[in-house]
Formats: structure tokens, sequence, C-alpha cells
């Protein structure tokens, strides 16, 4: 259980290096990205000009307050509060953004299934784990709102933050197969029965 | 007492910010029994650090959560309360619009057909206003909750029927649980409905999910169950969001309505750690927020 200091981008290299329990904080960049974004990107065929090559993105529609543009607001956006979502809605997105766009980490909450884990193992991916409904404190990680794509779809638009110390993030999914939540969803399978019978449900 | 509805619509914006910023007490508290029963490391790491964003949230006046929810306002009319009931509605509308521009918050409701966002929280049918009376004199309360949608979208109805009796209702609750997993952002509030039609069923779930923790169904056997079930969904290891740990829910609450013969109809709602919910009791005395 070791833990990381990442600047992004970052290699195929660095992650690999990662194994599930370690922990990570990111350093630098960081895209936010949520159901809309992704929808109209790869349903719609709407490309970002953003380069993702070796990014993180963040399962995330902020509260933001639109202001004049300024050096501390580049993109005309104050952060307000910017927490993170339920990533299951969005697993079928991880594939075609590591593949399109050399997407390397998945902040989100919640975790990710089967097909995100397969592709984390074959294209260099890693799942990091963030407390959900935490997000007052995850937005003092956040230093401004550096830029902003697709902004029609606000405020599902395509975000870039700049962040600092953003962490500690747990590597729950990473890219030798292994996965927290499996290993959670085996043990609690187990237990279910135990817990039926111990409320008197007779077995089907 | 004669309702001022101007006094109602600043209500309705300030309760949508204060649920939002403070959760309730008994939450807290939750939070805290939680902690001390919990027998796995990480687990317990999950929850200091929710309980501390608790405390950033208050100290630094933001929101728990950036996830502003589906805007859901409570009503009770006491006896002795003169209010036109439509204005009322009008009132609370502007109310949660006026939050939501002047704060301002995320609107997180869209058109579900188009996704149009209007960016006012509001619309076809949203804020949900459910209007109920009391026999209190001269009081008007108003609850609003701001219902999140990771644990929304993990809302279900099962229409049993009576041969599968209270053991089709206990698989499906922890049936629930299970397949919820983390996405519900537990530790959560399991809400059950039983009983009733199907969308009174469902009704009644969401009311038990957003009750105080602490208060029990006021039916003697809805208040055995959901003892038990509170207990047994602690032992199936799901944990704080869903990494492994006793603590996957603060409570099961259940609330029941009557049935008909051929029917058992099992609802379930679940509400997030962040289980936020604010009031506001207008009397004869004035105006008073709690939770």
């Amino acid at each position: 259980m070791a833990h990381y200091e990442l600047v992004t981008p970052v290699s195929e290299a660095q992650i690999r290096a990662l194994r599930v329990n370690d922990t990570v904080t990111l350093q630098a960049t960081l895209f936010g990205i949520r159901d809309a974004t992704q929808i109209h990107m790869f349903d719609r065929g709407r490309r970002t000009r953003f380069d993702l090559n070796g990014h993180a993105v963040i399962h995330t529609a902020p509260n933001v307050r639109k202001v004049e543009r300024s050096v501390e607001f580049p993109a005309g956006y104050a952060p307000i509060c910017i927490g993170t979502t339920t990533s299951d809605r969005m697993e079928r997105f991880t594939r075609p953004l590591m593949e399109q766009y050399g997407v390397r980490m998945i902040v989100g909450k919640g975790g990710l299934r089967e097909g995100s884990l397969a592709a984390f193992q074959e294209l260099g991916g890693v799942y990091l784990a963030i407390v959900g409904g935490t997000a007052a404190l995850e937005t003092t990680w956040i230093e401004r709102i550096e830029d902003v794509d697709l902004d029609d779809l606000n405020p599902e638009s395509l975000w870039q933050f700049r962040i600092r110390n953003f962490g500690p993030l747990l590597v729950a999914m990473d890219s030798h197969g292994g996965s927290l939540y499996r290993e959670v969803k085996r043990d609690v399978e187990t237990r279910r029965a135990q817990v039926l019978a111990s409320l008197g449900v007779k077995a089907a | 007492m004669k309702v001022d509805l101007a006094a109602v619509e600043e209500a309705a914006k300030e309760l949508y910010i204060r649920a939002l910023k403070v959760l309730p007490p008994d939450i807290k508290s939750g939070f805290d029994r939680l902690a001390a029963q919990e027998s796995v490391p990480r687990a317990r790491d999950v929850l200091a650090t929710m309980v501390t964003n608790i405390k950033v949230a208050e100290d630094t006046d933001n929101l728990l959560c950036q996830d502003t929810g589906v805007p859901i306002y409570n009503v009770t009319i006491g006896a002795g309360v003169q209010v036109e009931g439509h204005a009322l509605k009008a009132a609370i509308r502007r109310g949660c619009e006026r939050a939501t521009r002047e704060h301002p918050l995320r609107s997180s409701v869209v058109h579900p057909l188009t996704r149009k966002n209007q960016h006012t929280s509001c619309g076809i049918h949203v804020p949900v206003i459910h209007i109920d009376f009391s026999d209190a004199p001269q009081t008007l309360e108003i609850e609003m909750v701001p219902k999140g949608s990771g644990s929304e979208n993990n809302s279900f109805l099962k229409m049993a029927i009576p041969a599968e009796g209270v053991d089709a209702i206990k698989t499906f609750v922890i049936d629930c649980v299970v397949n919820a997993g983390g996405k519900t952002c537990p530790p959560t509030i399991v809400g059950v409905g039983l009983g009733g039609t199907s969308d009174l069923c469902v009704a009644l779930a969401k009311r038990a999910a957003t009750r105080e923790l602490g208060s029990r169904c006021s039916d003697p056997e809805g208040a055995k169950l959901e003892e038990e079930l509170s207990a047994a969904v602690n032992r199936l290891g799901v944990g704080p969001q869903g990494l492994g740990g006793d603590a996957t829910a603060f409570a099961v609450h259940v609330e029941l309505a009557a049935t008909h013969i051929t029917m058992n109809p099992i609802a379930v709602n679940m509400q997030c750690h962040s289980a936020r919910r604010a009031k506001a009791t207008f009397t004869p005395a004035g105006l008073v927020y709690g939770f």
C-alpha cells in the first residue's frame, strides 16, 4: 500500500505501477466530465478541443458562478461546489475515453464494472475512488476553473480544473485486473444467504 | 393565522440553501454511532472523511454535496391556517427558482425527453410539492428535501403477492441494498414502503427514507420489521461507499398502508449519507427554522 504523488499528464508506466489499495494525490490538471458530455462525445459525434492524453477525468458537474474573465477566472466561471457523481452510469464510456482520447485515470465514486476493468488492464488505466458526498472538502482541492468546452451542455460541460493536492484518492481498480468492488461484491454475495437465514427467510 | 406568501417565498428559497449546507443533528449523531461500531479500518477512514466534510461545509459556508438534487417541499397545514393553496404552491416555486439563481446553485433538473435544463431547478411538476394537513393549531410547516440522484436512482417497486408473504419483503429489501452497492453513497437510510397501491407504496418509501433518524414507524409491526432489517443490512458488508465495512446504512425505515387482499406491494427508496433536509415553521409568534 504505497502512496503516489502524480503530476498530470502521466505515462503508461506510472499507471502500471499502481495497485489496488495504493493511494494517489493528483497535481496540476483535472478534467470534469459527466453523462451528457460523454453522450454527446461518443453517441453524437462531437469532439473536444482539449488534449486528454495521459490525463485524469472526474465524474462531476459542478456548481459555478458566472463572472468576468480574469487571471483568477480565465474561463469566466468561479467554482462554488465541485463534487463527484456515481460512476456506474458512465460505465460504457471508459473504453472510448481511453481509446480515442488516451485518458489514463478516472476519478469517481461507487466503482465501475468488468468492461472498464478490462479496458484498464488492456490499455493501462486506473479508477481512483474519492469519498462521494464530500464536495465541500473536494472544492478546497480545486484552485480554479481554467477552461471549459462543450459549454452548451452546462452544467455537464467538459471542465478543466487547476488542482492542488487533490486527494488522497484510493486506487480501487488497477491495470492488473484488481478491483476492490469485485472483492466486496463477492463477499456481500456470500453474506447475503446468511443474512436472509438470520431473518428467518426460507431458502427458495 | 393568515399566511404571508412573500414570507413563504423567502422561506422556500432559504430552506433549499440551508438544507444543502447543514446536516440535521440526528444524521450527525448517526455518523458518531456508525463510526464507534465500525470494525473495518478503511470504512472508519471513509466515515471520518464524511464527518470532516460536514465541518468544512459549515466552516466555508458551502454546500455539503454538489448534487442539488430534485427539490421536494412537504407542506403541512395546521388548524385555523388561512392560505390560498394555488398561490402557496406558486410562492414555493418562486422561492426555489430564486435560490437557484441568487445563490447560485447548479440546476439539476431537466426535461425527461429533450434533457433541456432551464437553470431554475424547476420544470414540469418540479419542485415536487406535497400538501398535507394536521390538527396543530395555527401552524404551517414546510419541509425541504433536496433529493440526490445517486440514491434516488436506486428506487425499486415490486408488486409481490400474498402467497410470498413477509419473506418476499425481507428478501426484496436485502437484494435492493446488495444490488445498489456503493452507487447510493452509503451509509444510507433505506426507506421501505409497504402496502397501499403502487404509487402510494413508492411515496411511503420516500417518506421513510427522509424520516428523522431515531424515529419509529407508528405501526408496531412495521416498527418491529424496521428494527430487524436495520441490524440485518449492516451484516451484508457493503460498507461506506461500497468499499466494504459494517456501516452500510444508518437505519432501515418502514412506512406502511393498508392494501388489497390480493396485493403485497414493496417499494424501496434510499437516502444517501448526505441526508439533507430543513424545515420552516410558521406560527403567530413568527418563523422558526429547524430540521
